[in-house]
């Protein structure tokens, strides 16, 4: 694992990626400390984190493109098939180096709040739980443009389906607000999301009767469900929606909750999207 | 050394490497030989664990490549047809990377990486982004990533293809001398490569094995006919009688040219074709006829690997298919039966 995450640091920092990234976190930190913080009078660092939080849907998507996709398109990946490392060190590997690049910039925001303190009241127990939050939103939200990486073999298409998803993952929870909370819409919504789910089986693996089988299955179990307790179906869908969205669980950290679920979601979010990674990688070899 | 067994690869309904089952044994150079599109690169892919088989194994020292991935790497180096190359970075960088994976002690890499570079001859290029590079150092940094870590063996997947002919050589000196110390496998669909090169010849044509042996024994075993061609200075009936007084002489088939003269070809096996010979020039001197040509031909290498990778059971087809198409027609025949298949793909 150390040597892949060397070779991707070197690559990070020889290049111009992990400085225009760090200078990005930093240029719109600073923008919106100097609004908040210094102009506006506040004490609350946390609102600053929480407003910055949007940029991940520009940065996620340019760091990550990259990181899986390119050695497909390079046949690079033939090398590390080849060499005497397991696939868990790949990605183990890059998913760090990416860390690394991340928390410079976050540890230099961390100095903020000391330095205002200097002239006020801040919390810092609010301020560190926000920066927290905002470290452990851009690790998940890392996590989930790798394995979008390792799905394709063009920069280009992960870096747009990244940036969708991101998006949705920003706006879904204020949308989830309007969404009709009966029962017929939810399910409705639920039938969309089988539709959606067993097009993606389909495009992982090309066939067409197991995701045909694997739709039907699914739309028969919520059928049934919702047949006999349909009043399950009250508002469901915006809550599930509501509770899947990272920025969501953010914003309890920004509420200066110190919340340890919160901590526990963004782990095994992390973690399940890392272990994807792996298993799209090790997929690619069986039906290259 | 390894072993490979039974293997099979599909490609949704496209077979591309059916049933192969060999054995590769220790300190020799083996050439994995056939026509483009015949499954050489996936059989390597599998081989080192790029690519997974749908059936079959293949071991490495007794370690299966997909149970124990990594003691089976460790005794790698490969080659893929494409060198795969970062190309943001230098070779140097490129190598140290190579090395920190292959798990060598910190201590030896510096030194390693020099040794490798000097033995490719990269080491004017270190320094220089890969990108930069031509097509020819490339695939030494490729070749010099391969043989990185002193592997026991040395996988290379068309390892000359897109370097012109001083580099061709220099590579193939390279790999003669990796094959002192190494169990070296290199593919390539030219046969005079492979024949300069390696111990044992694998000739393998749409995904099976057809021949394993040496380059001699090869040619033994194919050329059990002979071809004889004469032209004699005389009409068809003197040509007949004279050739008829010479004994063990199959089916003639003669032709006359407008300058009186006959054409004649026929096969004979090849353990008394020089006797043969000999029996026809003296019959001809003693009738006072002059021959004019008199030539016999075993089939070359070049020619039995096309009968083999062709699927013709007539040795004379492509002999004559060669002499149709005149000097570059080896290459010629080739492509074709290597067209043919592609549009079969």
């Amino acid at each position: 694992m150390s040597a892949v995450f060397r070779h991707e640091m070197a690559s990070y920092f020889s290049g111009l990626s992990a400085f225009v990234f760090g200078t990005f976190v930093l240029l719109f930190g600073g923008i919106y400390t100097m609004a908040y913080n210094i102009v506006g009078g506040f004490a609350n660092f946390e609102f600053v984190m929480n407003a910055i939080s949007f940029i991940f849907i520009i940065i996620v998507p340019i760091i990550t493109m990259r990181v899986l996709a390119e050695e497909k398109r390079q046949k690079t990946d033939q090398l590390l098939y080849s060499l005497p490392i397991s696939m868990t060190d790949v990605v183990l590997g890059k998913f760090f180096a990416m860390l690394i690049v991340f928390a410079i910039p976050v540890a230099i925001l961390c100095i903020y709040p000391l330095v205002l303190s200097r002239f006020g009241n801040v919390s810092f127990i609010t301020s560190y739980s926000a920066v927290l939050g905002f470290f452990l939103l851009g690790a998940s939200l890392l996590a989930i443009g790798m394995f979008i990486s390792a799905l394709t073999e063009s920069q280009a298409v992960a870096a747009g389906i990244c940036f969708v998803v991101m998006l949705l993952n920003y706006f879904i929870a204020d949308i989830s607000d309007y969404i009709p909370t009966t029962p017929v819409a939810s399910f409705i919504a639920f039938t969309v999301v089988i539709i959606i789910i067993a097009l993606i089986f389909r495009f992982m693996t090309k066939n067409n009767y197991a995701s045909l089988i694997l739709g039907a299955v699914l739309e028969v179990i919520l059928l049934v469900v919702y047949v006999l307790k349909s009043e399950l179906f009250e508002g469901l869908f915006a809550n599930v929606i509501g509770r899947l969205s990272l920025f969501e669980r953010f914003y309890s950290f920004i509420d200066g909750v110190f919340d340890l679920t919160g901590i526990v979601y963004f782990i095994s979010v992390i973690a399940l999207f890392l272990f994807l990674s792996v298993q799209a990688m090790e997929k690619r070899r069986w039906s290259e | 050394m390894i072993e490979v067994s039974h293997l099979t690869k599909r490609y949704g309904n496209n077979l591309a490497v059916s049933d192969l089952t060999f054995t590769i044994e220790k300190g020799q150079i083996y050439g994995f030989l056939g026509p483009n599109g015949a499954g050489k690169s996936t059989t390597m892919n599998i081989m080192t664990g790029c690519l997974a088989a749908t059936s079959g194994y293949v071991k490495i020292d007794g370690y299966d490549i997909f149970e124990q991935p990594l003691e089976a790497k460790k005794r790698i180096g490969y080659l893929p047809e494409l060198p795969p190359l970062y190309m943001d970075r230098t070779p140097r960088e490129y190598l140290t990377f190579v090395a920190r994976a292959k798990g060598i002690a910190k201590s030896a890499i510096a030194s390693q990486i020099a040794h490798v570079m000097e033995v490719t001859q990269i080491t004017d290029v270190a320094d220089r982004l890969c990108k930069f590079l031509s097509k020819g150092y490339r695939q030494r940094v490729g070749i010099a990533q391969a043989i990185l870590g002193d592997p026991e063996i040395i996988i290379l997947d068309e390892p000359t293809v897109g370097l012109d002919p001083r580099q061709i050589i220099e590579i193939r000196n390279l790999i003669r001398k990796l094959g002192e110390e190494h169990t070296v496998l290199l593919s390539s669909h030219i046969l005079s490569e492979v024949q300069a090169v390696c111990d044992t010849i694998l000739i393998i044509s749409k995904g099976k094995l057809i021949a394993c042996d040496s380059a001699e024994n090869l040619e033994k075993r194919f050329s059990e006919a002979s071809h004889i061609d004469l032209t004699a200075e005389a009409n068809e009936e003197e040509t007949r009688s004279i050739l008829a007084s010479v004994e063990g002489l199959p089916q003639i088939t003669l032709s006359s040219t407008d300058e009186g003269q006959t054409k004649a070809s026929f096969d004979v096996s090849s353990d008394v074709c020089d006797e043969i010979c000999r029996n026809i020039f003296k019959a001809f001197a003693a009738s006072g006829k002059v021959l004019l040509q008199l030539a016999p031909k075993t089939a070359s290498l070049e020619e039995i690997f096309i009968e083999l990778t062709s699927g013709k059971t007539n040795q004379e087809t492509a002999a004559e298919e060669i002499e149709a198409t005149g000097e570059d027609a080896a290459e010629t025949v080739q492509e074709e039966i290597n067209d043919k298949k592609e549009g079969e793909e």
